[in-house]
């Protein structure tokens, strides 16, 4: 039964990676739609590119959670009640970003669209910061009693490493954003992504390879960088080359490349620990000392071996239903004599009749 | 107040908040996924047109459902650390399965449903729809069970004084999961079809569309009818099951302090509550208590002083007595919301059958003010099951105040509490609004015949 911890070390590192894989240039992509739509329609196709994607996206944390309560309870106990006010403040920041992707479009008012832009703008800078600073507070050392008890207070969460870390997600998300946006949209849009990627490219390669350092000399004994901190530095570099060098796809896969092998690096090197106590290394959470009993860990092996695989294979398929560049000619507004030659009705304001085409 | 106090009380604002958009979620995506078919089979435009109407509520409510629903996952390792430890191995299974099964078939269909209308073939996009009602329905199912588990711990041994799950099926074949899920399924019903029959008789006095809102509120009143029915019989059923396993639930919702046998139930009380066991009982009706708490005529229900003598003699010394006001109440204003809900549904039928249905503006006026009924109704029989648990958190097992995260301060709780306030009022406020205005809003214009079998147009943000 000793080797399914481990199993589920790799599958809680599957489900965070995923996360920032998918979610990241979701995360991105709110940061910027502002910034590479400059009209309504712009907007409006910046957020559409992610439309039918982000949701979905979204739920890989829901299940990354989950999955540590199910699979190391103690984990999940300490670093939830840990960074109680920081997931205050993350959910706050995924919720105002959530419903703003709905509620936006909703009234057809110039104030209530700009209010919803700059809190999606917000939520997706805060919601990666937050997230990066709690991980790497996981590796970096939080006061922890010898009852796994977390026994600091807030400001014992931004230390520099901490806001190092988070800022280099910000970041990632950022680009990977940039470089998704290169991907799907056209025109002027496209060329303003490119712009952003130029921009934010080498500043995050910067920010990328203090992190993969940071994080070696804190966590790990050897002199030499292991083989993901190295993929996670190589695949920076090439995402700031493949950007310069306009190649679209690579660049997407770059960036990509980067945002999982910074995610699998912090938890290579944080392995077997999953906590570490500040107060005494003898206090660390440890994958043993945090586990479920073997009859749950056995159980949720099966449903994950089962249920992964679908998930991946229906979102799969979405991401391919939904392939097509998005242009910002879709959303503009009909010309008027148009709009009142074909639309009798004195209200056609209900929203599932906004043409998509 | 203590930090038990504001967690428990976090714990309800964020569960009541999120428990109105769960409902409704899971009632309207079985309704439109209906229309959807409807349009589908007989390819009439009116069942689209109400299918993308029904849809753009749906939608609205299922971006705060997702939403909120992440907050609840999370106050579990927040707030309630000690709890989330000693638990975790069982409670946490459920929630991981529930992720993993249902949240992402939910959000990811949505996501297909919402903007594949022009880009899958018509059955594709018509599964995808039902892909959303059973993934929201199968959600319902993982966090029902991790609960009735609460109420009702099944499928575990102790180890060193800790429980350690040993029998997934169990909890899944518990009878309080077994009933109470089947109440939730219906309650959704309930819930979502008197949205839809509120916002229908709203159109019809407001000069709606009268054939396809007609068409919409004999929908919703043809699965009202037995959905509020099987509510009231599972929730009987329910009741006697609770009862078995949590008799001081069933006992302190009569505020019934000594043994009794046959037992009477009593239609309104005045005084009562913890401090005076001899409230004023207005009109009590004989062997009603007997019959809803054992399903028997002559059944026995035991008090509460006994009960909680035989507590402190197995659990120690302590007081086991839930809150017997919210008890006694929330039981109340959950049975007879209920029956008048059911009132209501038998005077649509009865006005269908008569074909006046979308005529009786005085029906038509009640139907819309209805539509806060379930709510009301759901929240009290949330009260009635949690807070009659108290002061266990798990029944047996933990109690409440020793499961609380022992290191986050009161100072901690009040901010997050606060903020959650805010953003909930916030949220709750913008979605009435977009609600009101969306049922306000005319339908979709029927398609010509020319783009007849054209693709539907997307919807997009």
């Amino acid at each position: 039964m000793g080797n399914l911890i481990p199993f589920w070390y790799i599958i809680i590192t599957i489900l965070w990676t995923g996360f920032f894989v998918l979610e990241g240039f979701d995360f991105g992509v709110g940061m910027l739609h502002s910034v590479i739509g400059t009209d309504e329609a712009g907007r409006r196709a910046a957020i559409n590119t992610i439309g039918p994607l982000w949701d979905g996206n979204e739920v890989w944390l829901i299940v990354a959670g989950a999955a540590m309560f199910a699979a190391f309870p103690g984990w999940y106990a300490t670093m939830f009640s840990a960074y109680n006010l920081a997931l205050v403040l993350l959910l706050a920041s995924l919720i105002v970003r959530g419903v703003a992707f709905e509620y936006r479009g909703k009234r057809d008012a110039a104030r209530w669209r700009r209010t919803w832009d700059v809190l999606l703008t917000v939520g997706s800078v805060l919601a990666p910061l937050l997230i990066g600073v709690a991980l790497a507070g996981l590796l970096h050392g939080l006061p922890i009693n010898s009852s796994q008890n977390f026994t600091g207070s807030f400001w014992d969460l931004l230390q520099p490493y901490a806001l190092w870390t988070g800022v280099t997600l910000v970041l990632v998300c950022l680009l990977h954003g940039a470089t998704f946006l290169c991907l799907k949209t056209t025109g002027d849009m496209e060329q303003r992504s490119w712009q952003v990627a130029r921009r934010v490219a080498p500043v995050t390669a910067a920010f990328v390879i203090g992190f993969i350092i940071w994080t070696h000399v804190t966590a790990s004994t050897t002199f030499f960088l292991n083989v993901i901190e190295l993929l996670a530095i190589l695949a920076v570099l090439a995402a700031v080359w493949l950007v310069y060098d306009h190649r679209e796809g690579f660049a997407f896969a770059a960036t990509t490349v980067t945002i999982a092998s910074c995610i699998i690096a912090l938890f290579v090197d944080l392995y077997p620990n999953v906590m570490v106590s500040s107060t005494n290394p003898a206090y660390n959470l440890t994958v043993h000392n945090t586990a479920s009993g073997g009859y749950t860990l056995k159980v949720m092996t099966v449903i994950v071996i089962i249920f992964l695989p679908v998930v991946l294979a229906y979102q799969t398929w979405t991401y391919y239903v939904f392939r097509r560049r998005v242009s910002r000619q879709e959303f503009e507004p009909p010309a008027p004599s148009h709009g009142a030659a074909t639309e009798p009705e004195p209200r056609p304001t209900a929203p599932s009749s906004q043409p998509g085409s | 107040m203590t930090n038990v106090d504001l967690a428990r009380v976090e714990f309800a604002f964020v569960s009541i908040n999120h428990f109105f958009f769960v409902p409704i979620t899971i009632g309207l995506a079985f309704l439109t996924a209906l229309l959807q078919t409807a349009w589908h089979r007989s390819g009439r435009d009116d069942y689209l047109r109400l299918t993308r109407f029904f849809g753009t509520l749906l939608v609205i409510n299922v971006a705060i459902g997702v939403v909120t629903g992440i907050v609840q996952e999370f106050q579990f390792g927040m707030n309630w650390g000690a709890y989330s430890r000693l638990v975790g191995n069982i409670f946490g299974a459920p929630l991981a399965m529930e992720g993993l099964a249902a949240f992402f078939l939910e959000s990811t269909f949505l996501g297909l449903w919402l903007f594949g209308w022009d880009r899958l073939p018509r059955r594709i996009h018509l599964l995808t729809i039902w892909a959303v009602a059973f993934g929201s329905a199968l959600s319902a199912a993982f966090i029902l069970a991790a609960n009735s588990w609460m109420q009702h711990p099944v499928g575990y041994t102790m180890v060193n004084g800790k429980p350690q799950l040993n029998d997934i099926w169990a909890l899944f074949t518990n009878p309080v999961f077994v009933w109470g899920y089947s109440k939730v399924l219906f309650v959704s019903l309930v819930t979502g079809t008197m949205v839809m029959l509120a916002v229908s008789a709203w159109q019809l006095r407001h000069g709606g569309d009268r054939e396809v809102f007609t068409r919409s509120a004999r929908l919703a009143l043809i699965v009202l009818v037995p959905a509020i029915l099987f509510t009231l019989l599972v929730g009987d059923e329910l009741g006697v099951i609770e009862g078995r396993y949590q008799p001081m639930k069933i006992a302190a919702a009569e505020a019934q302090w000594t043994t009794c046998q046959p037992c009477s139930f009593s239609l309104f009380q005045i005084g009562g509550g913890n401090n005076d066991q001899t409230p004023t009982e207005i009109i009590a009706i004989p062997h009603l208590l007997s019959l809803l708490a054992t399903n028997h005529w002559n059944g026995q229900v035991v008090g509460l002083n006994p009960l909680q003598s035989q507590y402190s003699k197995q659990y120690g010394a302590g007081y086991y007595v839930p809150n017997v006001f919210i008890q006694y109440w929330a039981m109340r204003v959950m049975a007879y919301l209920g029956a008048l809900v059911l009132l209501l549904s038998l005077w649509g039928l009865w006005l269908i059958r008569r074909k006046k249905l979308a005529t009786s503006r005085r029906f038509l006026w009640v139907a819309v003010w209805a539509a806060v009924l379930p709510f009301l109704m759901n929240t009290a029989g949330w009260f009635l099951t949690e807070s009659g648990r108290q002061p266990w958190i798990v029944q047996g097992i933990m109690l409440t105040k020793n499961g609380i995260s022992p290191t986050v301060s009161v100072t901690t709780l009040w901010i997050s509490l606060v903020i959650f306030i805010l953003l909930y009022g916030t949220l709750g406020t913008v979605d009435l609004i977009l609600m009101l205005k969306y049922s306000r809003e005319q339908l979709p214009p029927p398609r010509t015949e020319t783009d007849a079998d054209a693709p539907v147009p997307a919807v997009l943000y």
